[in-house]
């Protein structure tokens, strides 16, 4: 029997069932932490859950454990921790975040978190390298630094056949099989290349969903904010990579996406204003940080949080499952490279989706915390301001923070900023 | 090495090669890179910490260590947020007022300023800016190849630039010049090490970083100058405390602060300028000179906190330097908002509560001009330790 009523069912649900995965996730991290069973920790460019799923090792990300303490507003008790230990207020709040969970035992807002058995990193973020000594200093575990090879200068990515790429990829290849080894050593479990096929295939599901989600909201008006609903669904891409849940999840999305679009449905805001947001999301206020935003009828259609922080999944890079250790490297090393990229290189890439997507500007969120991110953004804006009139606004503030964050200052700024859109829309109404 | 780009030292006593060293190092209108470029020769800027010199050194370039100056940002300012370390400015800002014109410029994944460097410093000059991708997973089997490949792209790049070819002859003499380099810089921190009292830690500084700044051929000749009228040096021994300065791998702290720790302190180690210092043996000439510079790299190098090795706790390699040179004591710096420096900071500090060794800990900024404050706390830490 159909459903009478099939948008009370699809719409909503990429939030409702991405909350619900969220939480189960967070249940059996604590479960696992009561049982003191094992977890690795990972982060969000290339966590390599795939491969440590085949190892039925939960995986834990220290990043989204310290975003989730600041929006729930309890991120300065465990900063201040941290700093009482030894830590400067100039380093990253996430790292001192999770240096206070660590700490305190695992305790953390959203249940308990397990200590690591194994720590998997790449170079997407060096932090995450100095971030990986402190828990080895910490619990004395393995820690595995799996060197992705970036882009070089702009524009000159290379591709598979080439040289360089070769090179490249043969030594993230090597390092994958000297990473298996790692994870039979500290499970105890013989690796099966089939499971990790399994979980390969999974992965492909969702790189394929998230590439097409992406997709969907070129369409007007924007079907998610990008900033918040985004926020979810990276949630999602990254806690269940590799599972059969967060493959169906992204079909699902796909689904919800087809089908707002087909019947012209947006988000909540009235959309007045498409933008794009470059750079982490203001988590110490993150519900009233939109608000400033959408009151003005300002929706984020986009943004490189959605690039970056799915660690490059947004390219939609499937993996060859006849080849899956050659496949995996290459897709790892292709996918957190354009990870990267969207970080360092991202002026060309916005000045693309200024059309694509339709914006009417382009809103940079530089935050203290995060030199990643932040370090060549002004340049950037610069770069995209000389080759296309296209509005844009800076504003500084942190992910964690709060000591960083002022409200008034931010609004009076994005007050501004809007007063310019729409005065520029007058004018080209005007102009015909 | 026809060329001579820096002569004014020739023929003086070792007063005036020291005098003659510092105001090199000091004028930020770069003389010896203008004398160079005069010359019809082209540069390659290198940021912070390591870069493979000889590379650049056999096609006939001049490698400039681009380690920011104590000038004001006028225009790179515009280029960078608030919250950035100050040498990633000065750097820029070196370039972006021409005080020093390159042909080429290469950063490195040391952090993650540093390699946004790359992109920045690409969309503001036409010529060529790359990442040199160090490895960072020092420990992989496939780390040395890796590094060797990685090398013979920048061979590639620093080809173009020079025009020429570099043949393994090339690459073999330019690794015999940088190992007579290593060779002299070794000795002259054995003299610091073992006679602090004939060379303060601002002399050594300076002749160590004039490197970055001239042929290297000059350099050992500046060095293999200096370094026997060092030794003979009269100078006695002073009631100071023995102490290893940490914090110096990217962003310099000022000469005069580095001055002023050598009144109340010798300094019989530092990581200060540590890539000029990173491979700690001669690289080896037979065989593939880009795998035996790739290998020098990974097996025989120094320690830093922007280069992940499992073999290297940073904090173990600390106590481990203190222990080899004698120190009592260690100064732990780290300059603003320099993110590794700052981490390191704390392993560092509980390591050393752990063994019992004194530290001093403190901040610097390149750009800093008073120095009094800290003098004043370093006194008394010298003081306490001295008295206690």
């Amino acid at each position: 029997m159909s459903d009478p009523n099939p948008e009370q069912g699809i719409v909503g649900r990429g939030n409702r069932d991405g909350a619900a995965l969220f939480r189960q996730w967070f249940s059996q991290l604590s479960q696992t932490a009561e049982s003191g069973g094992r977890a690795a920790y990972v982060f969000v460019m290339g966590s390599m859950s795939e491969l440590l799923r085949t190892f039925d090792l939960p995986v834990v990300f220290p990043e989204i454990n310290s975003l989730q303490m600041a929006v729930r507003h309890v991120a300065h008790e465990y900063l201040n921790q941290a700093e009482d230990f030894g830590y400067s207020p100039d380093i990253c709040g996430y790292v001192k975040a999770d240096v206070a969970v660590q700490l305190r035992g695992g305790e953390h807002p959203m249940g308990r978190i397990p200590k690591p058995s194994l720590a998997v990193l790449t170079n997407a973020c060096n932090t995450y390298i100095k971030w990986a000594e402190i828990w080895e200093r910490m619990y004395g575990m393995p820690i595995f630094t799996l060197d992705i090879p970036g882009t070089r200068a702009a524009g000159t990515q290379t591709w598979p056949g080439h040289p360089d790429f070769e090179n490249d990829r043969r030594y993230v290849q090597a390092q994958i099989v000297e990473l298996i080894a790692l994870c039979e050593k500290v499970t105890g479990q013989k690796f099966d290349i089939d499971r990790l096929r399994e979980c390969m295939g999974y992965a492909n599901e969702m790189s394929r969903g998230w590439k097409l989600v992406l997709e969907h909201n070129k369409a007007r008006p924007s079907l998610f904010n990008a900033l918040t609903d985004g926020t979810i669904y990276l949630g999602v891409s990254n806690g269940f990579r590799g599972s059969r849940e967060g493959g169906r999840f992204f079909t699902e999305l796909v689904e919800e996406m087809a089908y707002k679009a087909s019947q012209g449905i947006g988000t909540l805001t009235e959309e007045k204003y498409r933008l794009t947001f470059i750079g982490v999301p203001c988590y110490p206020i993150f519900r009233r940080f939109n608000e400033l935003f959408t009151e003005w009828g300002g929706t984020f259609v986009h943004s490189t949080y959605l690039w970056f922080a799915s660690g490059g999944t947004n390219l939609g890079f499937e993996y060859d499952l006849a080849r899956p250790i050659e496949s995996l490297s290459e897709g790892v090393l292709i996918s957190v490279r354009d990870a990267m990229d969207s970080m360092f290189y991202q002026d060309r890439a916005i000045l693309e989706m200024v059309d694509s997507y339709d914006l009417d500007g382009v809103v940079y969120h530089p935050i203290k915390s995060c030199r990643t991110t932040s370090a060549g953004m002004a340049d950037n804006r610069r770069a995209l301001m000389a080759a296309r009139d296209v509005p844009s606004l800076f504003i500084e503030s942190d992910m964690m923070d709060r000591r960083v964050v002022s409200e008034a200052q931010m609004k009076n700024r994005i007050d501004a900023f809007f007063e310019g859109l729409a005065s520029r829309r007058r004018q080209e109404l005007a102009a015909g | 090495m026809a060329l001579r780009t820096f002569e004014t030292w020739r023929g003086q006593s070792l007063e005036g090669i020291l005098y003659e060293c510092r105001e090199l190092l000091e004028d930020t209108s770069y003389p010896t890179v203008q004398r160079w470029r005069e010359a019809g020769g082209r540069v390659v800027g290198h940021f912070q910490v390591y870069f493979p010199e000889e590379i650049a050194h056999a096609a006939g370039l001049l490698p400039f260590k681009v380690c920011g100056a104590q000038i004001e940002t006028v225009q790179a300012d515009s280029r960078f947020g608030s919250y950035l370390c100050s040498i990633l400015k000065t750097s820029l800002e070196l370039a972006l007022s021409k005080r020093v014109e390159f042909d080429m410029f290469v950063t490195h994944p040391i952090c993650d300023a540093a390699r946004n460097l790359g992109a920045v410093w690409g969309r503001n000059f036409a010529y060529p800016c790359q990442i040199l991708y160090l490895p960072q997973n020092a420990n992989s089997s496939a780390a040395a190849i890796y590094l060797r490949d990685e090398y013979a792209r920048l061979q590639r790049s620093v080809e173009a630039i020079a025009g020429r070819k570099v043949a393994g002859d090339d690459l073999r003499r330019s690794l015999s010049v940088y190992n007579r380099n290593r060779a002299l810089l070794r000795e002259l921190y054995r003299i610091k090490r073992e006679t602090p009292w004939l060379v303060s830690a601002d002399e050594a500084y300076v002749l160590v970083a004039i490197g970055g700044l001239m042929p290297r051929e000059e350099h050992n000749e500046v060095l293999e100058a200096a370094l026997p009228l060092l030794g003979a040096r009269p100078g006695r021994k002073q009631d100071k405390i023995r102490v290893v300065f940490e914090g110096g791998f990217c962003e310099q702290p000022p000469l005069d602060l580095i001055r002023a720790i050598s009144r109340s302190c010798y300094v019989v180690d530092d990581d200060l300028l540590i890539g000029l210092r990173w491979i700690l043996e001669d690289v080896a000439l037979e065989g593939d000179p880009l795998l035996n510079l790739a290998t020098a790299y990974l097996e025989h190098s120094s320690y830093s906190p922007v280069q992940h090795d499992l073999r290297k706790p940073k904090e173990k390699m600390l106590l481990e330097r203190i222990r080899k040179s004698g120190a009592e004591a260690a100064i732990l710096t780290a300059a603003k908002m320099c993110e590794p420096g700052l981490e390191e900071q704390v392993a560092y500090a509980h390591a050393l509560e752990s063994a019992g060794i004194p530290y001093f800990v403190s901040e610097f900024e390149e750009k800093m001009t008073t120095f009094e404050h800290i003098e004043i706390q370093l006194e008394t830490f010298v003081e306490n330790i001295l008295f206690s």
